[in-house]
């Protein structure tokens, strides 16, 4: 044993007598993590949030929150001499004199695009491979509220300088507020401390942005990875990979070494961008005034889908017992979006709740397998897309020589039509690879080899595909639907009517499934 | 007339005659040389208005009507001033190419004397604002960045962007970028109002204001990109679109790459 080795011996020996550890680190630093790309994308947003918080340390050290009026004598000579705001002029220091302080600022913002893009992508996988069933129900609805608060925290970070277009942006949602009945316009004057837009807003959201969400973030991350530790990560099927374990590599050293290694690439991709392209650049927007606007000012992309169900909603308001209802504003703002994210939210159960499937799932499913919830999928996925296109509607039309009514009209009709158009596609596109499948399994691999018959006739040789292959090809479960009992054989009614055939209904839609290969080929590639 | 004819034959008649018969023909001369020359610089005026007519008869008048009157599809350009055929034609948006919404900025058509001839010739049907000389437009002078900023981002900015970059109006109508714009053209956009731009007179923005207004814009013009790549300077869009594309592809790549088995 060598001098090194004997010393780090006692040091660890020395730790593990006052805490305990090594019992607890040999269980775990074993623990096994199955390996594909596509489990990194949570891993994206994790990185990226360690990012954030110490970028965003740096940041605090020099911005000054607050709307206090000043007069800018800095640096930046085409503002030289304006009035603006204290938080506004610390924005400018920080961009152009405090060394490295616009690549920081640079990087907070591009994580934080990142940090929600990463977000969302790991959303798609958890939702399309059916990660969320159970027992993963909580943790789905853990998600859905980090994506929620990424939603804020991203809009907060982004009003903060307060420039003209965080101004903008501020507006709207105080529009947004105003537009609830009978509370809205109370509500804004307690946000705001008075009317728009005030002088305590600013600190006020800073508080929010850098101490409460950060720290409801920290508290729910913890718990989301805490969950998959304690309830294992799911897997996609394959040979050896069964409900009931886990095949990978094991945390200490492999995965570890990967992990770490992709914090840093992650890191260094942040760093890139923003040594290479501006964002958010405020001292183009000029301070923020409430008589002032720009043309195409658009929120950051993740509110983008928010600014385009407003931009498409027709103006209608209602005028009753003195009070004034904006349908265009509440219905868009925020009717639609809480039907969405509560719907988002209870997906897992909704879903459970028409398949009648109340077993634990560890096996991940390929998407073509469950053809329903990949179109709907699909259909939630195009809704989403035309409104964030809406919300760039002016962007659009000036780069692609279209008119904002075109868009408009476009998505006004679309946002009915294409989404269900988008689940029957979907829908069809994967049974259609579903009988791909079967045709594989069935007939084999197609070899490009002609042969000809003694008749003349030619045929092209198939070849079996390999068992792993096979076995990949149907694991799955054959789909069956849950039938709605109107009578039972006494003759006595179902009370549960309406909803049960709901239910049945949605059922059935969920089990439209290609038979899977049957007869002795089936048997022969379940014995495997 | 027998008093007249008394001194005919005075001694002093001849002197006094001669003198007469000098002022007389000196101003004659005077005032027929004056004549001369004043006609000389209305045939060197009305050669250039007949030269711009001439170029408006064959390039104009088939939209415009041959006496300028306007038609259906043009307005009459009685009135509109020399600014007017300096903006619209010097900058190419005339003659139009095609009658969709609006008139594009383009190669102008015709050289800057065919331009200022045509100007003098629609100037000459009415009077109306005149092409700001070089003196009026003296921004770099005159002018205040800042200043100008401000003005920018309260008048200008709601149709032509934060930075000058344009943006959409309704029904395909757009403002245009400012990023090669010429100061002279950006005064006569200011006092014209062409197409949907409004007119902003000396009393809503003082010749002071515009000459801040155009300073600023100059100085956007050649701002540097602070920051990296500008992206347009459309705001958060091209930024979104970036994270998406090269962003997340390029760490969906590396992800690929490290959960790909050795071999």
């Amino acid at each position: 044993m060598s001098a090194s080795e004997r010393v780090g011996g006692q040091v660890a020996n020395y730790v593990d007598e006052r805490t305990g550890a090594a019992k607890w680190l040999k269980k775990n630093l074993t623990k096994v993590f199955p390996d594909h790309w596509s489990f990194m994308l949570g891993e994206i947003a994790l990185y990226s949030f360690i990012i954030l918080l110490l970028s965003g340390v740096f940041l605090t050290f020099w911005f000054d929150p607050s709307q206090r009026e000043v007069l800018y004598e800095g640096t930046y000579q085409p503002l030289s001499g304006l009035k603006m705001s204290a938080a506004y002029v610390s924005t400018l220091h920080i961009s152009f004199d405090i060394r490295g302080g616009l690549l920081m600022r640079q990087i907070h913002h591009w994580a934080a695009l990142l940090f929600m893009t990463a977000i969302v992508a790991h959303l798609l996988r958890v939702f399309f491979t059916g990660a969320y069933r159970k027992p993963r129900e909580f943790n789905w609805i853990i998600g859905v509220g980090l994506l929620t608060l990424g939603i804020v925290e991203g809009f907060l970070g982004y009003s903060l300088p307060d420039d003209l277009l965080s101004g903008t942006g501020i507006r709207i949602a105080e529009a947004i507020i105003q537009a609830m009945p009978v509370i809205g316009s109370y509500l804004a004057f307690f946000a705001f401390g008075g009317a728009f837009p005030g002088d305590t807003f600013i600190p006020r959201i800073f508080t929010v942005h850098v101490l409460l969400l950060p720290g409801i973030f920290l508290a729910l991350i913890t718990v989301h990875l805490m969950l998959v530790w304690y309830q294992k990560h799911t897997q996609y099927p394959g040979p050896g990979r069964t409900e009931k374990n886990v095949v990978g590599y094991p945390l200490m050293p492999i995965y570890m070494a990967k992990a770490g290694g992709f914090f840093f690439i992650v890191f260094g991709v942040i760093a890139l961008l923003s040594a290479l392209a501006s964002i958010n650049p405020i001292w183009l927007y000029g301070p923020y005034t409430p008589g002032q606007i720009s043309a195409g000012s658009q929120p950051d992309w993740y509110m983008g889908w928010l600014d385009g169900l407003v931009r498409m909603a027709p103006p209608i308001e209602t005028h009753a017992f003195g009070h004034t209802i904006s349908w265009n504003i509440l219905v868009p703002g925020l009717i639609v979006p809480g039907i969405l994210f509560t719907g988002m939210a209870l997906y897992p159960f909704i879903e459970s709740w028409f398949t009648g499937d109340k077993r634990e799932h560890q096996l991940l499913d390929r998407p073509r397998n469950a053809p329903n919830r990949t179109a709907l999928g699909a259909m939630s996925l195009t809704f989403i897309i035309i409104t964030i296109l809406n919300g760039g509607n002016d962007i659009i039309a000036t780069h692609f020589s279209l008119t904002i009514n075109q868009i408009m009209w476009f998505s006004r009709i679309g946002i009915f039509l294409l989404p269900p158009l988008a689940y029957v596609i979907t829908k069809r596109l994967c049974l259609s690879l579903q009988r791909a499948d079967r045709d594989l399994v069935e007939h084999g691999r197609e070899t490009g080899r002609l042969m000809m018959t003694a008749e003349g006739e030619f045929i092209e040789v198939h070849e079996p595909i390999s068992k792993e292959k096979a076995w990949m090809l149907t694991q799955h479960e054959q789909l069956t639907a849950l039938e709605h009992v109107t009578e039972d054989e006494h003759g006595i009614r179902n009370p549960k009517t309406m909803g049960g055939k709901l239910r049945a209904r949605l059922s059935r839609a969920d089990a439209e499934q290609i038979q899977k290969p049957g007869g002795d080929s089936h048997k022969e590639i379940d014995s495997y | 007339m027998k008093r007249l004819s008394r001194y005919r034959r005075h001694r002093f008649a001849g002197p006094v005659l001669l003198v007469f018969a000098l002022f007389m023909i000196g101003t004659t001369f005077s005032v027929a040389s004056a004549t001369t020359q004043k006609s000389a610089s209305t045939l060197v005026r009305s050669a250039a208005i007949d030269e711009g007519r001439q170029i408006f008869l064959k390039g104009c008048s088939s939209c415009h009507g041959l006496n300028a009157e306007g038609g259906s599809i043009a307005p009459s350009l009685i009135g509109v001033g020399a600014a007017a055929v300096d903006f619209q034609v010097g900058t190419g948006r005339m003659p139009m190419a095609d009658m969709s919404v609006q008139a594009m900025r383009k190669q102008p058509a015709y050289t800057p004397d065919e331009v200022a001839a045509l100007a003098k010739y629609v100037a000459s049907l009415s009077p109306g604002p005149a092409i700001p000389t070089q003196d009026v437009v003296n921004y770099e002078r005159d002018g205040n960045t800042a200043q100008g900023g401000e003005l920018f981002r309260t008048n200008c900015a709601m149709c032509h962007n934060f930075a000058g970059q344009g943006g959409a109006l309704s029904q395909g109508k757009f403002a245009p970028s400012l990023m090669s714009s010429e100061p002279v053209q950006i005064y006569e956009a200011m006092i014209l109002g062409p197409q949907s731009m409004p007119v902003f007179s000396d009393k809503v923005i003082t010749p002071a204001e515009k000459l801040s207004i155009i300073k600023w814009i100059k100085a956007t013009q050649s701002e540097p990109a602070h920051g990296g790549a500008s992206l347009g300077r459309v705001g958060p869009v091209t930024e979104g679109l970036l994270i998406w594309t090269l962003g997340l592809g390029l760490l969906i790549g590396i992800a690929v790459w490290l959960a790909t088995k050795a071999r």
